[in-house]
């Protein structure tokens, strides 16, 4: 059971290549983090593993538990188990964050079968209450006039909610304060079960003082340069992304 | 927290079944089986024909002949409004069908075939769920007429217009064709000529209705027109809610419905006017809707547009009286092959009188929205306000969206603000919403119904949530 990356490949319409052949293993129950500077192809890979549309996979592939999703749509990757908290997240003006969350959650059960209205806000208040976060919030429209902390929890709060296999949180800790990240953290660290894999993209070490990675990878120009443990991470703080410039990493 | 969504959430079934109409719902017909047909094309001949059948006073003969040589005189507006009005073939249409059985007080006394199409449409289990009162059309004429024993003993009248310009000529005849007169535009007089069906209503002093009264206009008949005329007159101080929903089948050749709704709030009254239309996309909906608010008074237009091949419809108010107000909330949803010219007319004709019209359109395919808003404030007046928001929203690149909004307002002791607004789905937003899961039709139809949200609650809960419902079916069949 893994979210498996192989030899992936992907261009912009403009045929800049961004993704240059990355290959990468999530096993379910695993946390793995990326890093590395701005450009280097972090977030795209997100997208291209969430279908976005604006990026053209040239070669490699994606599977999800064995199965090839690299051809599945948007959405039919996401109800396949792929989640995506992301790193701006859009508005949707004049849908409510309940509604928004209903909606997709209504999205996963076979034709027919209605969400139970009493069960889900129940559900839905116990997870808010654990981010921290004010019965208000389910009327207000998703994202609109959101804080940039509110954004990020919102975004765990939609990832709890959906039960993802695979979740990829593209920096979730920019933006955050200290109290706002301790609360995120919580979140994501409840999420965590030998099921489901994690993937972190991050630029700072600090989101993983207190989401402890199992592995650390580093990307620079499209292509993940060094692997290792935890101490990885550390390593970069220190050093800098400069140290991925010295000839042995090359 | 008891939230708006779970208010939704919550409808017990029965309600939820009562209330959920869809357009599939509304695509089945039955064989004609009329008594009286006027045939085809329209003359003096078929208006006669029409006096004769519905035993019309003498008065109304004579004001239905010179409607129709208003009509013929006047030219098809196609100067400012769309050529597809030239399309309309008057000699393919059948202007009077009907099976000669007068309204019936009970659904059991209501011939099956008819009570069959209401029971489908969900109409006797909304009238027995939430209302105070029921008329249901089929063609020409009401199958069914009802209101609540306790409202007619309080005076309260809800009949068919044929029935009120009858039995009520004291009350009626003074307020009918004076505030859309005969000749207002083509299609007034054309309804004029030949109307028939639609409701009167008299609120008496005082009263204040707490549940809507519903009419409900169905055409079963292929290449017919609909010309229903409605008049509501709510006496000083009253108040009341009307509520209209319109569908016929899908045919092959297209259909006219031309109405003319009249509203008269005397002082300090309410009339709140509800208007969920769902018509197939060959129905030609051509409306005229004015109120008239005398001192203190209210007229609220609430209208809702889906569906029809072209649908012209400006509900407007005169506000005669001073500090009375004129309300017009509009939705419409233009999908391919379709165009929604509507808008809204605000007379202010009083001091410190006040109008607000919000409109939110939306195109889908090749669909297109025309707005078109007139706000007239003579220079004698004062301390008159007038707010107007006009937002489209285009869901992709085909479609097209118009405004034409004229504001006349003359002398400077007045307040007048104007915002328009022109918005598309992103790209980005899509994406967002996709990956969550929905697909791009779930995605698209709920950024719709977050586009109209805020209108949507001015609706009764029972008809936003069919809004809502009819929205979602819309879209879901737009994208490919």
């Amino acid at each position: 059971m893994s979210l498996q990356i192989t030899n992936l490949h992907a261009t912009l319409e403009n045929g800049t290549e961004i993704l240059k052949g990355v290959t990468l293993e999530i096993p379910a129950g695993e946390i793995h983090a990326i890093m590395g500077p701005n450009g280097s192809g972090k977030s795209t890979l997100s997208k291209v593993i969430a279908g976005h549309e604006a990026y053209i996979p040239t070669a490699g592939s994606i599977t999800l538990d064995g199965q090839d999703i690299s051809e599945m749509s948007i959405d039919a990757r996401s109800r396949a188990g792929i989640f995506l908290a992301f790193q701006y997240p859009n508005e949707v003006p004049g849908v409510s964050n309940a509604n928004f969350i209903r909606a997709a959650l209504q999205a996963r059960l076979p034709k027919g079968e209605e969400i139970d209205a009493v069960a889900y806000y129940k559900h839905l208040y116990a997870q808010m209450d654990l981010l921290e976060m004010d019965r208000k919030f389910t009327a207000r429209a998703v994202n609109e006039g959101f804080s940039g902390g509110e954004k990020k929890r919102n975004e765990i709060l939609q990832m709890i909610m959906l039960e993802p296999k695979y979740c990829i949180l593209d920096e979730t800790d920019s933006g955050l304060d200290i109290d706002a990240l301790k609360i995120v953290a919580k979140g994501v660290n409840a999420m965590r079960s030998p099921k489901r894999g994690m993937l972190l993209i991050t630029h700072y070490q600090r989101l993983l003082d207190y989401i402890k990675p199992d592995h650390v990878h580093v990307m620079a120009e499209g292509y993940i340069v060094k692997s290792g443990g935890p101490e990885l991470a550390l390593e970069l703080e220190e050093k800098g992304y400069d140290f991925l410039k010295e000839p042995a990493f090359a | 927290m008891f939230t708006e969504d779970t208010a939704t959430a919550l409808l017990d079934e029965e309600t939820h079944d009562a209330i959920n109409i869809d357009r599939t719902k509304g695509d089945f017909t039955f064989p004609e089986r009329n008594k009286f047909d006027a045939g085809w094309g329209l003359s003096s001949a078929t208006v006669d024909y029409i006096c004769d059948v519905k035993q019309d006073p003498d008065w109304v003969r004579e004001f239905r002949h010179k409607a129709l040589a208003v009509f013929e005189s006047k030219p098809t507006p196609t100067n400012w409004a769309t050529k597809d009005l030239e399309n309309i073939d008057y000699d393919k249409i059948r202007f009077y069908l009907s099976d000669g059985e007068k309204p019936k007080r009970s659904w059991a006394d209501v011939p099956a075939d008819v009570l069959e199409t209401f029971e489908r449409l969900g109409i006797p289990q909304q009238e027995r769920a939430f209302l105070a009162g029921v008329e249901a059309q089929f063609d020409s004429e009401a199958a069914y007429s009802n209101v609540k024993e306790e409202l007619s003993k309080q005076g309260v009248i809800f009949v068919t217009s044929a029935h009120g310009l009858k039995e009520h000529e004291e009350i009626f005849r003074p307020w009918f064709g004076k505030v859309i007169p005969t000749g207002d535009n083509k299609y007034s007089a054309l309804n004029s000529a030949v109307f028939s069906g639609g409701s009167f209503i008299y609120i008496p002093k005082g009263v204040k209705l707490k549940q809507p009264l519903q009419a409900y206009f169905r055409i079963n008949s292929e290449s017919f027109g609909q010309f229903e005329r409605t008049l509501i007159i709510a006496d000083e101080g009253s108040e009341v809610m009307y509520m209209e929903g319109c569908t016929a089948p899908k045919f092959e050749t297209a259909t006219l419905h031309s109405a003319v709704v009249e509203l008269v709030a005397l002082k300090g009254a309410k009339i709140q006017y509800v208007t969920v239309q769902n018509w197939s996309s060959n129905v030609f909906n051509l409306v005229t809707k004015r109120g008239l608010a005398m001192e203190d008074a209210e007229v609220r237009w609430i209208d809702c547009n889906i569906g029809s091949r072209l649908t012209m419809k400006y509900p407007g108010v005169i506000m005669k009286g001073e500090r009375a107000r004129g309300e017009v909330i509009s939705i419409a949803l233009a999908n391919t092959g379709q165009h929604q010219d509507t808008g809204a007319k605000m007379i202010h004709a009083a001091n410190n009188t006040t109008s607000n019209v919000v409109s939110k359109s939306i195109s889908v395919g090749q669909g297109r929205a025309t707005y078109r808003g007139q706000v007239h404030i003579p220079k004698h007046l004062k301390g008159c306000k007038n707010n107007t928001e006009c937002d489209a929203l285009l869901i992709n690149s085909h479609s097209r969206t118009d405004t034409y909004p004229a504001i006349t307002v003359k002398g400077n002791r007045h307040a007048t603000q104007h915002e328009a607004s022109v918005s598309q789905v992103s790209e980005e937003m899509l994406f967002y919403m996709r990956q969550r899961g929905l697909n791009e039709g779930q995605a698209m139809s709920l950024a719709v119904n977050g586009f109209i949200n805020d209108l949507v609650r001015e609706f009764p809960m029972e008809y936003s949530v069919e809004l809502k419902r009819l929205i979602d079916l819309e879209m879901e069949g737009s994208v490919g």
